[in-house]
């Protein structure tokens, strides 16, 4: 049914999307899809990494890392935006477009009164994307 | 996007990531243990997110509120102690800001010529994020658009008047007339060309090279050197691992104060002046109310485009200022007398460059009220501002070589400024001296170039777009501010939480509201102003280290 998942990932929040990341590795041996985690990083140094060069091997590292735990090809796709926070949507629907990924699977926060203000990313990706997509809580599964 | 990595050159580990390889790439990192955000806060107070250096955020936060409470509460006291405080620096230390600012521009000029002009912001690879037209629009906009509004018309007008006047002596000797350089009694020709020329060493080089070095010396050190995007890293080369104490907290809090003071009074008077200008043309009544409903429109405006982004935001509104300032200045040129400024971009060019060392001449000045009133006014004004323009040239400048960079930044806007001057100027002076009308040299600074419209066709249009330009000029500053105050508030990160530049943006706002109804943003800019001083010290350091910096990086090919 799926054939290509992309996760956007925060690899300075690892913890945050752990929950996501259990129902990506599940998902994927389920479809025998492939997984495409994708970063999107500032072009100036960051706590993650300094260059973006350097953010792309991280986040190869990282994928490695979880093919390993769901045997699943992974690939990644790195974003270099000079205003990560402001770009961060329209970037990731533009990823799914030319990764041509039918299933986008990401973590979200619980609604919230501020999100009137400032819309949550998931939310936001979900109603201006054709690709199915899979808003993971925090706390899911337990 | 991506960029694949070069096997160029061996690089020094970076430790400060996390057992990963540094990446091959044409770039020198510094080896360093600090990690950006080590320092930082993260909260969620109220659900809203935040990521905050700690103590530079505290501290500046503190300071801020210090500063306006007394200066409200003590509005008789405070305003002296800031006034004297800036004469002592411009009438003591105005050799220094000369001084410094000629190494400014020596430097950069010079960088322009040698072979570490060929090295690239962000690596030998690097692609730029902007386009030409996006880049130099931003650039403009952010570091002077505003003030040529202003100055275009009363500065070359005041500047005629008193080299025309001549020159006077006081009974003590000294000089007691605001005439540059040795005046020009009596000498209608000479005092034009002297006063184009002051006007144009003012906004020429000089302005743009105190921004070349702070947002060169940035991006270095941020792009290709992996350090933070905040001021502190300029000061790398010379403290070492220290500059992520306390020495560098300070620096980066200066930076805070001098940015968010200096853009909210300058917001403040903007809305006074924007508030002048609706009540001249549309008689709009200049009350408090309009002057709260300017600044809140202006604040909100910007809030919209910083949530935008620097993309989608503030380079559409960038370019939009920038459009419009070119169709005004077509106008001017073509309806306005079109030989004597097409003839005098020439002229004054050549005026500018002729007088260009006397003008900049530190020492033995006889013209004291010229060169520390006005000049010395100035090189405080540019240098306290440039902390902020010079980081937020640097975060848009990423993947454009040093070469390229100093051209935008210096010579460029330079020429733009010649232009500028010349058509506002020209035509200013054409009405006085060859139509006799003398209403736009009598009317008040900020009414200046709305009465000299009048006197040229469709003044409504006109003006009605000058209007438009002043105040969309002051959303560009204030949410290219905003950013830059959130990053270096952020220890460096550029990806912090939304939230936290609206607060900046709001935070700016609300300021300008507090000191216009209470009083005091004339004494709270001149104190702004007064960090000119340490601030020419960071720069003198900015120029070692670009050097230092610029010597270790590989060129591009």
């Amino acid at each position: 049914m799926f054939h290509k998942i992309m996760v956007p990932v925060d690899l300075a929040h690892l913890d945050l999307i752990e929950p996501s990341l259990q129902a990506v590795a599940d998902l994927a041996r389920y479809y025998d899809a492939e997984v495409c985690y994708v970063g999107v990083t500032a072009n100036t140094p960051g706590s993650v990494a300094r260059t973006p060069q350097e953010y792309t091997q991280k986040l190869e590292a990282f994928a490695e890392e979880r093919s390993k735990i769901h045997g699943q090809p992974v690939s990644t796709h790195t974003i270099v935006s000079p205003d990560p926070i402001a770009d961060l949507d329209d970037d990731l629907i533009e990823a799914i477009d030319e990764l041509g990924a039918d299933l986008v699977v990401m973590p979200t926060h619980p609604p919230k009164h501020v999100d009137a203000i400032i819309p949550s990313h998931g939310g936001k990706v979900a109603t201006h994307t054709k690709a199915s997509v899979f808003l993971v809580r925090p706390g899911a599964g337990n | 996007m991506a960029q694949d990595p070069q096997d160029e050159k061996p690089k020094e580990p970076n430790t400060g990531s996390e057992g990963i390889p540094a990446p091959e790439g044409a770039v020198n990192l510094i080896d360093t243990d600090y990690v950006i955000g080590q320092d930082n806060i993260t909260a969620s107070p109220l659900g809203v997110n935040v990521d905050l250096h700690g103590k530079v955020f505290m501290f500046s936060a503190i300071v801020i509120l210090l500063f306006v409470i007394l200066t409200l509460a003590l509005q008789d006291q405070m305003e002296p102690l800031f006034n004297s405080a800036f004469s002592f620096l411009t009438t003591k230390m105005g050799w220094f800001f000369l001084l410094g600012a000629n190494v400014f521009v020596i430097l950069a000029l010079v960088l322009i010529f040698t072979p570490m002009g060929k090295v690239r912001i962000g690596g030998a690879d690097a692609k730029p994020d902007f386009g030409y037209l996006g880049w130099f629009s931003m650039l403009f906009a952010a570091g002077m658009g505003i003030g040529l509004m202003f100055y275009g018309v009363s500065e070359p007008l005041g500047h005629f008047g008193t080299a025309m006047g001549g020159i006077s002596v006081g009974e003590d000797g000294v000089r007691t007339d605001w005439a540059p350089l040795g005046a020009a009694a009596g000498d209608q020709a000479g005092a034009i060309d002297l006063s184009m020329a002051a006007t144009i060493f003012h906004w020429g080089f000089h302005p743009w090279g105190a921004y070349a070095i702070v947002g060169l010396s940035l991006a270095i050190f941020a792009f290709n050197k992996g350090l933070p995007l905040t001021m502190r890293s300029i000061f790398y080369p010379i403290l070492g691992e220290r500059v992520w104490g306390w020495p560098g907290h300070v620096i980066d809090i200066l930076a805070v104060f001098a940015t968010l003071f200096g853009l909210t009074t300058s917001l403040g008077i903007g809305a006074t002046q924007a508030a002048g200008g609706l009540n001249y043309l549309f008689g709009i009544p200049n009350t408090d109310t309009t002057l709260v409903v300017l600044i809140l429109g202006i604040t909100l405006v910007a809030l919209g485009s910083i949530m935008l982004g620097v993309d989608k935001g503030v380079q559409r509104l960038s370019q939009l200022n920038m459009v419009l300032a070119l169709l005004l200045l077509l106008f001017v040129i073509l309806v306005g007398p079109t030989l004597l400024i097409a003839t005098g971009v020439v002229d004054n060019l050549i005026n500018y460059v002729t007088h260009l060392p006397a003008f900049s001449m530190p020492f033995g000045r006889e013209d004291a009220n010229f060169s520390q009133g006005w000049t010395a006014f100035y090189w405080a004004w540019w240098i306290a501002w440039s902390p902020f323009v010079g980081m937020f040239i640097a975060r848009v400048s990423r993947g454009r070589t040093v070469r390229e960079f100093l051209i935008s930044v210096l010579v460029v806007p330079t020429l733009a400024s010649v232009v500028w001057m010349t058509a506002f100027g020209s035509t200013a002076i054409d009405q006085v001296i060859n139509q006799g009308i003398t209403e736009v040299q009598d009317a008040a600074l900020e009414l200046q170039l709305f009465t000299m419209l009048e006197y040229l066709p469709l003044t409504a249009i006109t003006s009605f777009i000058g209007i438009v330009l002043v105040i969309v000029f002051f959303i560009t500053s204030s949410d290219s501010g905003s950013l830059v105050i959130d990053s270096i508030t952020a220890g460096g990160k550029v990806d912090a939480p939304k939230p936290q530049r609206i607060f900046w943006a709001l935070i700016e706002g609300a300021l300008a509201i507090a000191l216009l109804l209470g009083g005091g943003l004339a004494a709270l800019q001149t104190a702004a102003l007064t960090t000119g001083l340490p601030f020419t010290l960071v720069l003198l350091v900015g120029c070692y280290a670009i050097v230092k910096g610029l010597m270790s990086e590989p060129k591009a090919k």
